[in-house]
């Protein structure tokens, strides 16, 4: 345990140190929430309406960027090779990882989400279910993220790859992330796929370390 | 405690890099691997740690000496080997220091309950002559000083064997004698060490073997 | 010369197995086919309210089935790659998936096409028609992350190991599809022929499905020849290559 803690920590300053990957992802997250009501028109009711959906897909987009260094810059420096060894198995080492990448980037994201909707008009009292949702929501982001990340650490076309490879994945969260913010502005379901989500996310969070694992095992031979 | 490579084929990219190779090394002393380039010296250590899973044989280690418990069962070689390839495994943004207590904490074993990680960081700076650069970021330090810190890993953690991969590169003579020093220190404490190296270094007891680069047969 | 032979051991029994039986299977993919056109043009009514737009479903319901079925069989073939390790299920694997993709695509474009006189739009947010959608993704990721990566046999791994990820995906996005679709429209305007389906119809329809399944067989083991004769030139080349470094280095010696 106290292994994984240490593994948790590092990256988590690692990315304080850095700085730039979580800066980069609120910039990009701003971006395309700022483009959105410029291509659409300035229809301030359209905007509210459509304002949750706006910034789920702006989040994943977002999460979607920071994804490619996570096993990447430990594959270039050997650290990789070192983490492997010991009794840790590499599963928990993909899991402290994708573990960090949501604290560092994930919760960030979500807490940033308010601020956007501002811009976009949305109702101030569906704040909180967004947030929720994207709380609850993001660890499948980060841990499908991950077992995309691992698949392409090798290919030369890693970022757009990665894109590729993942989205379609994330359909079901974006999905279950929508639905459980739209029972709040007046249809129903809120609670079912707010506790579906969940599962997602848990469920992610067990299996995808062993598809990244395994992934990452075969690249290091 | 003993480590056994049993009929050992590698292959690398359907490619036949190393056949039928054996051996046995027993707790408190070296193997040195030399050949040419290409000969498959990386790849057989690779194997050796795990990474590479054998075409056929087998790699184990045996604990007969009882000095870890005893139980005459074999265990995963990954899990109690140190590895230090051709890159150093440090993070350029942390220091020195941090580098080590990542490590320390990481691989620290059982055996290494006794110390401090704060102890066994300080210590094993202060053996590859690093204590001056404790709270430096790595990312400023020399291609030498990193490859210093790389190896300065073997010593905050304990583990029975050693598999180092040219270990003396972009090391001067005195810094490659601290190593040489490191690794006599370990056999006499019972430890195994394979070192594959282009340079003879002065490893006691050691063995060697020469791996030949294998030729395409007709 | 020995471990070239070994590699090849299983795939040459293969290459005479489907060398014999493919012009078998052809013929009989041409025939099941031309009969089934048939049916589909000639004998089966045109649906009471679609009229003769609803015969695209011959064509259209084979290409959504082969689909599905083709993504499930890469995906046994790749875990057949990654359990017993059988270059020739890798082999199997990497042919079926552009096939799997051209149905699929076949599939949408047939769906839109029927789509435009009966819903009057050439695509809807359906759930059927989104997880179709998403299912094509998932075939041009597989052919994405395989042709991005130099080393073949590490390609190859991969590339299972996303298969199977997409496998235990699928259900869930299909469930996420219809969750989703369930809560914007009410039931949807997509229906196969109807709620039930007349012997008329089903009929041309299995024959269509069984000419078409045969059709994928024949196909695929062509391509799966072509793909063990491609792996046997490179063998050969890289056999070629290493001959010529042995004997460069023993005249260097």
């Amino acid at each position: 345990m106290s292994a994984f803690l240490a593994l948790l920590k590092r990256d988590l300053m690692l990315s304080v140190r850095q700085g730039g990957a979580l800066g980069t992802a609120l910039g990009f997250y701003m971006l395309v929430v700022t483009l959105l009501p410029l291509g659409l028109g300035q229809d301030l009711n359209l905007l509210s309406r459509i304002a949750p959906g706006i910034l789920w897909i702006a989040l994943l987009l977002a999460a979607l960027l920071s994804l490619g260094r996570v096993f990447s810059s430990d594959h270039e420096d050997g650290t990789l090779d070192v983490l492997a060894t010991g009794r840790m198995p590499l599963e928990m080492v993909v899991g402290a990882k994708a573990l960090a990448h949501w604290i560092s980037t994930g919760i960030p994201l979500a807490l940033t989400a308010p601020v956007l909707g501002l811009m976009l008009n949305l109702d101030i009292a569906v704040y909180p279910l967004l947030m929720a949702t994207m709380l609850v929501g993001t660890p499948a982001v980060s841990f499908i993220g991950a077992v995309g990340a691992a698949l392409t650490l090798r290919s030369y076309r890693g970022g757009l790859l990665i894109a590729l490879l993942v989205l379609p994945l994330y359909v079901p969260t974006l999905i279950f992330g929508m639905a459980a913010v739209n029972g709040l502005l007046g249809v129903s379901g809120t609670s079912a796929a707010m506790l579906i989500l969940a599962a997602l996310s848990l469920t992610s969070v067990v299996l995808c370390p062993f598809a990244a694992a395994a992934a990452l095992r075969v690249q290091m031979q | 405690m003993q480590l056994v490579a049993e009929n050992l084929v590698l292959e690398r990219g359907n490619r036949k890099v190393a056949n039928d190779v054996s051996f046995t090394l027993e707790g408190g002393s070296g193997l040195v691997l030399t050949g040419p380039n290409g000969s498959g010296k990386s790849t057989l250590l690779r194997a050796l740690a795990g990474y590479l899973r054998p075409a056929s044989g087998s790699v184990r280690i045996l604990d007969v000496s009882g000095s870890n418990g005893g139980t005459g069962e074999s265990c995963e070689v990954g899990e109690v080997c140190h590895f230090v390839g051709h890159l150093d495994g440090i993070k350029s943004h942390l220091t020195a220091a941090e580098n080590l207590t990542f490590w320390a904490t990481y691989l620290s074993d059982k055996a290494d309950s006794g110390h401090s990680v704060a102890h066994r960081v300080y210590d094993a700076l202060e053996v590859f002559a690093l204590d001056a650069l404790a709270d430096i970021p790595a990312g400023y330090m020399s291609a030498g000083q990193k490859r210093r810190l790389g190896l300065a890993r073997l010593l905050v953690a304990h583990r029975p064997l050693w598999l180092l991969d040219e270990p003396t590169v972009s090391l001067d003579t005195g810094s490659a004698d601290i190593l040489v020093k490191a690794i006599n220190r370990h056999l006499r404490d019972g430890g195994m060490a394979i070192v594959a190296t282009h340079l003879p270094l002065a490893i006691e007891p050691a063995r060697g073997i020469s791996l030949v680069r294998k030729e395409a047969q007709a | 010369m020995q471990t070239l032979t070994q590699r090849l051991a299983n795939p040459t029994r293969f290459m005479e197995l489907s060398g014999s039986v493919l012009p078998w299977i052809a013929g009989a993919a041409a025939v099941v086919i031309a009969y089934g056109l048939y049916l589909a043009f000639y004998v089966a009514p045109p649906d009471y309210q679609q009229g003769e737009t609803a015969r695209i479903m011959y064509i259209h319901v084979p290409c959504a089935w082969l689909a599905m079925a083709v993504y499930a069989m890469v995906a046994m073939s790749a875990f057949g790659f990654l359990v017993f390790r059988h270059p020739l299920a890798d082999v199997s694997a990497k042919t079926a998936v552009p096939l799997g993709a051209a149905f699929t695509f076949l599939a949408l474009v047939t769906g839109s096409l029927w789509g435009r006189p009966t819903w009057g739009t050439y695509w809807v947010w359906d759930a059927r028609l989104t997880s179709v959608l998403i299912l094509f993704f998932l075939y041009l990721g597989l052919m994405a992350l395989r042709s991005s990566i130099e080393d073949d046999s590490l390609a190859s791994k991969l590339t299972a190991i996303l298969a199977l990820v997409g496998i235990v995906m699928l259900p869930i996005i299909k469930f996420s599809v219809d969750f989703g679709n369930t809560l914007h429209q009410p039931a949807s305007v997509l229906r196969v022929g109807g709620p039930t389906i007349d012997t008329a119809m089903l009929t041309p329809l299995l024959v269509m499905a069984l000419g078409f399944t045969l059709m994928f067989v024949a196909m695929h083991f062509k391509a799966m020849r072509n793909e063990i004769l491609r792996r046997r030139v490179r063998a050969l080349q890289l056999a070629q290559v290493e001959k010529a470094q042995a004997s460069q280095l023993a005249a260097a010696e």
